[in-house]
């Protein structure tokens, strides 16, 4: 049985011994599969994540002429304002979502719009921390811990949620992540992963042209940079006033007074601009003619 | 929803509907003709229509066509490696009414000049919905282990196909039957909790009675 509540999630790590044992033992128990069967599968997944930003290659570019080359351009830039440590995650973010939009290589996570968020904060990490693969994966388990309750209590899909439940929920995935890649405390994911998702409330979701281009290659490096920042507040022992499972419960709540011209039907929003109806009509010539 | 619904799958963007999804509609497509196609001709309706050409739906199918899975790299250069391998293709938009917003038509033929029409919807996260089969009305996703089968609509056929399921000791987990009209031509369309032997495909096959019968399991989607 999939967990539906952060403090069931809680609760079970507290027997596990760590909350992504938790998750682990769930897993096999729900699909009825040996430890070492999900084990594989989750160490295949991250290599594809590796992978998806080592394979980026700043020439390529979409169909639509929207995306490619812009991670190259802020690796490039010389006095970063964030720093150098943080110029690489906006890299990371910036390159696997753009891999995305040029039909790349991704793991969906938890969707593909916002298949950029996770290895955004835990590829830079690995490296600089010098952690093993399986840190990574525990990192992947404690993600997908949070999102299982997410998708079970509220939604991981635009078209039903808003971005706040796309980009919003893989921010919050990696919030999680990151507090387990730094051992803190099962607590401190579910503060992590609160906090994430409390600033990216009523986030919607208003793609230009509807191609998950422009904003959502964007809104990755939001949803990494709010991970990284939720994980500190965290693990630093900043709390969140109301409980995880309200949070995501109040973000369900939000998405379904979305009205459907800001979930996910590139109507609304930015979609609705000038701009983004002109690159509509081009894009559609395009098709056509092609 | 297992964790492994959350974290990925793996696959080619930008779209698990428009694309991942469309690779699996070509594949479903390509299963159900029984070989490659060497005509494939398709029809994209709705948002498939109006942002295919940006998400890749049209190169996505023709990957499927082509037997891809939804993380094979070479679907951006499906149209190229389409021509290569002698499969015509056309593509164009246009209207089913009433259809779900992400639906494509195809018209596949084989080398032997046979045509199956196949329309099929993604219905988000790469899943996706059989909605006809020879515009005879025949849902079903392929979650599980299925057989469709089309056959001549006179009594008793039912009977004869669930007696011989029940009696290789497959568990039947859910039944429709369509047909166009009364003495024409019938689709069951049959879902199984275990995948069944060829055996008792290859007989149900050679049932009085059946025109065709197609099985479909697709473990990975």
């Amino acid at each position: 049985m999939a967990f539906d509540s952060v403090s069931a999630l809680l609760e079970a790590a507290k027997d596990a011994g760590s909350l992504w044992r938790a998750v682990l033992a769930d897993d096999c128990r729900d699909r009825g599969v040996p430890e070492s069967e999900s084990l594989e599968r989750m160490e295949a997944l991250w290599r594809a994540m590796v992978r998806s930003a080592a394979d980026y290659d700043p020439r390529r570019r979409s169909a639509s002429g929207l995306s490619g080359g812009q991670a190259a351009k802020v690796s490039a830039l010389e006095t970063p304002l964030c720093g150098a440590y943080m110029q690489r995650v906006i890299a990371a973010a910036l390159a696997v979502a753009e891999q995305n939009a040029c039909m790349g290589r991704i793991v969906a996570a938890p969707t593909a719009g916002a298949s950029g968020v996770l290895p955004a904060v835990l590829l830079p990490l690995q490296e600089r921390e010098a952690l093993s693969d399986e840190a990574m994966v525990r990192c992947l388990y404690t993600a997908a811990g949070f999102g299982q309750v997410i998708a079970a209590r509220a939604s991981i899909s635009g078209a039903e949620g808003g971005c706040q439940a796309e980009i919003g929920s893989a921010s919050a995935m990696a919030a999680a992540a990151l507090v387990q890649a730094k051992n803190g405390a099962p607590e401190q994911m579910a503060a992590a992963c609160a906090m994430a998702l409390q600033n990216v409330m009523g986030l919607v979701c208003d793609p230009v042209a509807g191609l998950v281009e422009e904003p959502c290659v964007k809104r990755n490096v939001m949803g990494a940079v709010n991970a990284m920042a939720c994980a500190d507040m965290a693990l630093a022992g900043v709390g969140s006033a109301i409980p995880c499972d309200e949070v995501i419960d109040a973000m369900g709540a939000v998405g379904r007074l979305m009205p459907a011209s800001l979930r996910e039907t590139g109507q609304g929003g930015l979609a609705a601009a000038p701009a983004a109806r002109a690159i509509g009509e081009r894009t559609r010539r395009a098709g056509a003619e092609g | 929803m297992t964790i492994f619904d959350i974290m990925g799958p793996v696959m080619v963007g930008p779209s698990s509907s428009h694309t991942a999804g469309a690779v699996r509609i070509g594949r479903m497509a390509r299963r159900l003709l029984g070989s490659q196609p060497v005509r494939a001709d398709i029809l994209l309706h709705g948002s498939f229509a109006a942002t295919g050409a940006g998400h890749g739906t049209d190169r996505a199918i023709v990957a499927g066509l082509l037997g891809m899975a939804p993380d094979d790299e070479r679907i951006p250069s499906s149209l190229w490696l389409a021509e290569g391998a002698g499969m015509a293709v056309t593509i164009r938009n246009g209207e089913i009414p009433g259809a779900h917003p992400n639906t494509a038509l195809l018209a596949v033929t084989n080398t032997e000049e046979r045509t199956l029409t196949v329309s099929a919807s993604s219905l988000g996260g790469g899943r996706i919905r059989v909605n006809a089969i020879d515009g005879l009305e025949a849902a079903f996703s392929s979650q599980l282990p299925t057989l469709i089968i089309r056959n001549e609509d006179r009594p008793g056929m039912l009977s004869e196909v669930t007696r011989m399921l029940s009696d290789s000791g497959a568990n039947i987990a859910a039944v429709q039957l369509y047909r166009d009209r009364r003495g024409g031509l019938a689709v069951m369309v049959i879902e199984c909790d275990e995948p069944l032997p060829p055996a008792l495909r290859a007989t149900l096959s050679a049932l009085d009675g059946v025109v065709r019968c197609t099985y479909i399991d697709m473990e990975e989607g």
